[in-house]
């Protein structure tokens, strides 16, 4: 059985079909890729699958439990972290609150020691504190850690958001489109920031990208998706030398 | 000369400004009549001579020349000689448990605060209901500013408060035309007395409750509209219930808001409120604000959050009325309207949203503001509004927004001997 398994989801925006029987099926430590051009429906996979929408048919599965009609903080507490692809930080908090914040779930104090400042809580505080703080090292922000997250440059957000999904200890991290706005040279950069922190935490990873070059250097298999539907699943050697998947990118300058 | 005044100045801890304001009222103690008496001044005055000059404009240099003698000179005379010697206690006391350390801070604010009400009953009274609006504010500040939704039901809140509490004394303790013989001795009142609160608290949170469940399981903005509702429905249910006194309300409530209770109150509030908002599981309510996705994404229960925090506020408001109620020792409907609802806004927001200080700042000036004011009568109401919107103007979010109140650091020594 597969960590994370998906089965003939199959999503509708009123008359639109956004996303169409796609399937997926996620092993522990496995990095997977999901392209496509603007509009195809990746945003709305990992939607479906992090319980913002509730997909209209279809299974959503983590270790064999359904997340189906599960709310997103229950998801993400059972093991599924991700980033958002116009990065959504909290504009009027830390660098290191963010980190701090996403371990809400693990949390292990109570409403009154919450207003009445007992030792529990503070010893709570510091190992929270200590671990987004490790966190923070492992993505190199932590020199910015007291600062407002709107005060950093754009790669060192993407970082944050990055860490930020870290702290709740995910089994499967969703990328969703992390070098998006970046450089060629942010976006090499990005690679081994990927590379390490699946070698560092073993958690299996799906993102999704609009770079091949990206995808190609650090995805197993990548899924082609087209109007909502995978018109193309291989090692990266097979998709790129899909015609199914030239003739989607037909035109765009973006495919190297 | 004023680098060496920064230097000195910059040097004092709050215990060194504690110790030059209790001189000041000390001073103001023994010689503050004297003085007034000297300076062809009515009576003292009672709130730094503000009203004074705005009835009589010609006592102008009479006025600014007894707070400059009676407070400005002591204050920082005292504090500026004392500050190596305040640094040294600061240090000390930071060496103790934080609370302990709060404690004693806090029991020389309360001196100060007590000799200097000491000297008259208006300042008495303004003193304490400045503290239950600073009760007011902050509590209004964890849903309109940490948690970002803008609620206005706090004034409904705040008469369930006052009326819960009202009948809990006048039931169990008093002689009363609503409901007869008092069913418990009356000495044993004052110990019951936060009992009385609590169960205020608690029947404003039950009222949140209310507000909150149609509010918060769908997204959307409906809350300021469902809490608006909400305190025009209280206020009418509280007309119409004649068990309760109707329109004419209910008088004769216990003195129990003595200056202590209401000081212990709000300090409680105060406390209660920032370690929460200090502690991660309160931060929540800042991610919920700016982004609840994200929130939602990073395992943030949103809607119990709201829930919790909404009840929260609520239970501070309800408190802050029952404190009001004994204090005043009688409410009617019409005290928790929309002018109310005005007030408690204007603090929040000139204070400062997300900010303790800033809370606490707002509801200390608007206060004394509008006391002060009072001899222009309607002209008051121009100046507060006009005052806001300046500041909204310059500072959107307030005077003091987004400022976290760290206690250790704020009570801290602020010079440390080298090495050391
Ligand atoms: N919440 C929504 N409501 C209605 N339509 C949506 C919503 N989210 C996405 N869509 C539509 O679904 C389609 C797929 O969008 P999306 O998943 O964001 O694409 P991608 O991420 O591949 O660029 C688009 O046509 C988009 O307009
Ligand atoms: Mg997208």
């Amino acid at each position: 059985m597969a960590l994370l398994e998906v089965s003939n989801m199959t999503h509708y925006f009123g008359g639109l079909r956004a996303v169409d029987s796609y399937s997926l099926a996620i092993d522990p430590g496995e990095i997977r890729g999901l392209i496509g051009p603007n509009g195809a429906g990746k945003t709305t996979v990992f939607n479906l699958i992090t319980g913002i929408h509730v997909p209209s048919e279809g299974r959503v599965s983590l270790n064999g439990r359904s997340l189906i009609g599960l709310r997103p903080h229950r998801i993400a507490a059972l093991g599924l972290g991700r980033t958002f692809q116009n990065m959504l930080l909290w504009r009027h908090m830390t660098v290191l609150e963010h980190v701090k914040l996403a371990h809400y779930s693990q949390i292990s104090y109570g409403l009154m020691s919450a207003f009445l400042g007992s030792r529990k809580l503070s010893r709570e505080e510091i190992r929270i504190e200590e671990n987004a703080l490790r966190l923070l090292e492992i993505f190199d922000v932590a020199h910015y850690a007291d600062q407002i997250v709107t005060n950093l440059p754009y790669g060192a957000q993407r970082r944050v958001e990055m860490a930020r999904a870290m702290a709740i200890r995910p089994k499967v991290l969703l990328l969703d489109e992390p070098t998006a706005g970046m450089t060629t040279e942010e976006m090499i950069q990005m690679i081994g920031i990927v590379r390490r922190l699946h070698e560092q935490f073993k958690v299996a990873i799906l993102l999704i990208e609009h770079r091949l070059k990206f995808v190609m250097e650090l995805c197993g298999r990548i899924q082609t998706l087209v109007f909502g539907e995978v018109i193309a699943e291989g090692t990266p050697y097979d998709i790129k030398n899909n015609p199914k998947v030239i003739e989607a990118y037909l035109g765009r300058e973006d495919i190297t | 000369m004023t680098e060496r005044l920064k230097e000195i100045y910059g040097s004092v801890p709050v215990i060194g400004w504690l110790i030059g304001m209790l001189v000041a009222v000390v001073t103001e103690s023994a010689f503050g009549a004297g003085l007034a008496y000297a300076l062809y001044l009515p009576k003292v005055p009672a709130l730094l001579g503000l009203t004074v000059v705005l009835k009589q404009p010609s006592m102008f240099p009479a006025a600014i020349l007894y707070v400059f003698l009676i407070y400005a000179l002591p204050i920082f005379f005292a504090a500026g000689l004392t500050a190596p010697w305040a640094n040294r206690m600061a240090a000390a006391m930071e060496a103790l448990p934080l609370w302990l350390s709060a404690i004693l801070h806090l029991g020389v604010l309360y001196l100060v605060l007590h000799l200097w009400t000491d000297m008259s009953d208006y300042r008495l009274q303004i003193s304490k209901l400045t503290m239950i609006a600073v009760m007011l504010t902050l509590s209004i500040n964890v849903i309109n500013g940490y948690m970002g939704e803008f609620s206005c039901s706090h004034p409904g809140f705040m008469a369930l408060g006052a009326y819960a509490s009202s009948t809990f004394s006048l039931v169990l303790f008093r002689q009363d035309r609503l409901f007869g013989a008092p069913i418990l001795p009356e000495f044993l009142g004052p110990y019951m007395f936060p009992l009385g609160l609590l169960l205020g608290g608690v029947a404003a949170s039950l009222g949140a409750l209310v507000v909150a469940i149609p509010s918060f399981r769908t997204r959307g903005d409906y809350l300021a509209i469902i809490s608006l509702a909400f305190m025009f429905i209280v206020k009418s249910v509280f007309e119409n219930l004649e068990v309760l006194g109707g329109p004419r309300g209910m008088g004769g409530q216990p003195h129990w808001a003595t200056l202590p209770a209401v000081f212990i109150g709000m300090a409680v509030c105060i406390v209660v409120i920032n370690n929460f908002v200090n502690s991660t599981m309160g931060k929540a309510l800042n991610a919920v604000r700016d982004n609840e996705t994200a929130a939602e994404a990073m395992t943030v229960n949103t809607r119990r959050t709201k829930m919790t925090a909404f009840m929260f506020g609520a239970f501070w408001a309800g408190v802050a009325g029952g404190l009001y109620a004994h204090e005043l020792r009688y409410v009617n409907p019409s005290s928790f309207g929309i002018q109310s609802l005005a007030e408690i806004l204007a603090m929040v927001y000139f204070g400062g949203l997300n900010s303790v200080v800033g809370s606490v700042v707002g509801a200390l000036s608007i206060q004394m503001l509008s006391e002060a004011l009072r001899p222009l009568e309607l002209f008051k109401w121009i100046i507060i509004p006009l005052l806001l919107i300046l500041v909204m103007i310059f500072r959107p979010t307030g005077l003091i927004a987004f400022r976290e109140l760290n206690v250790k650091r704020t009570l801290g020594p602020r010079v440390r001997k080298s090495g050391g």
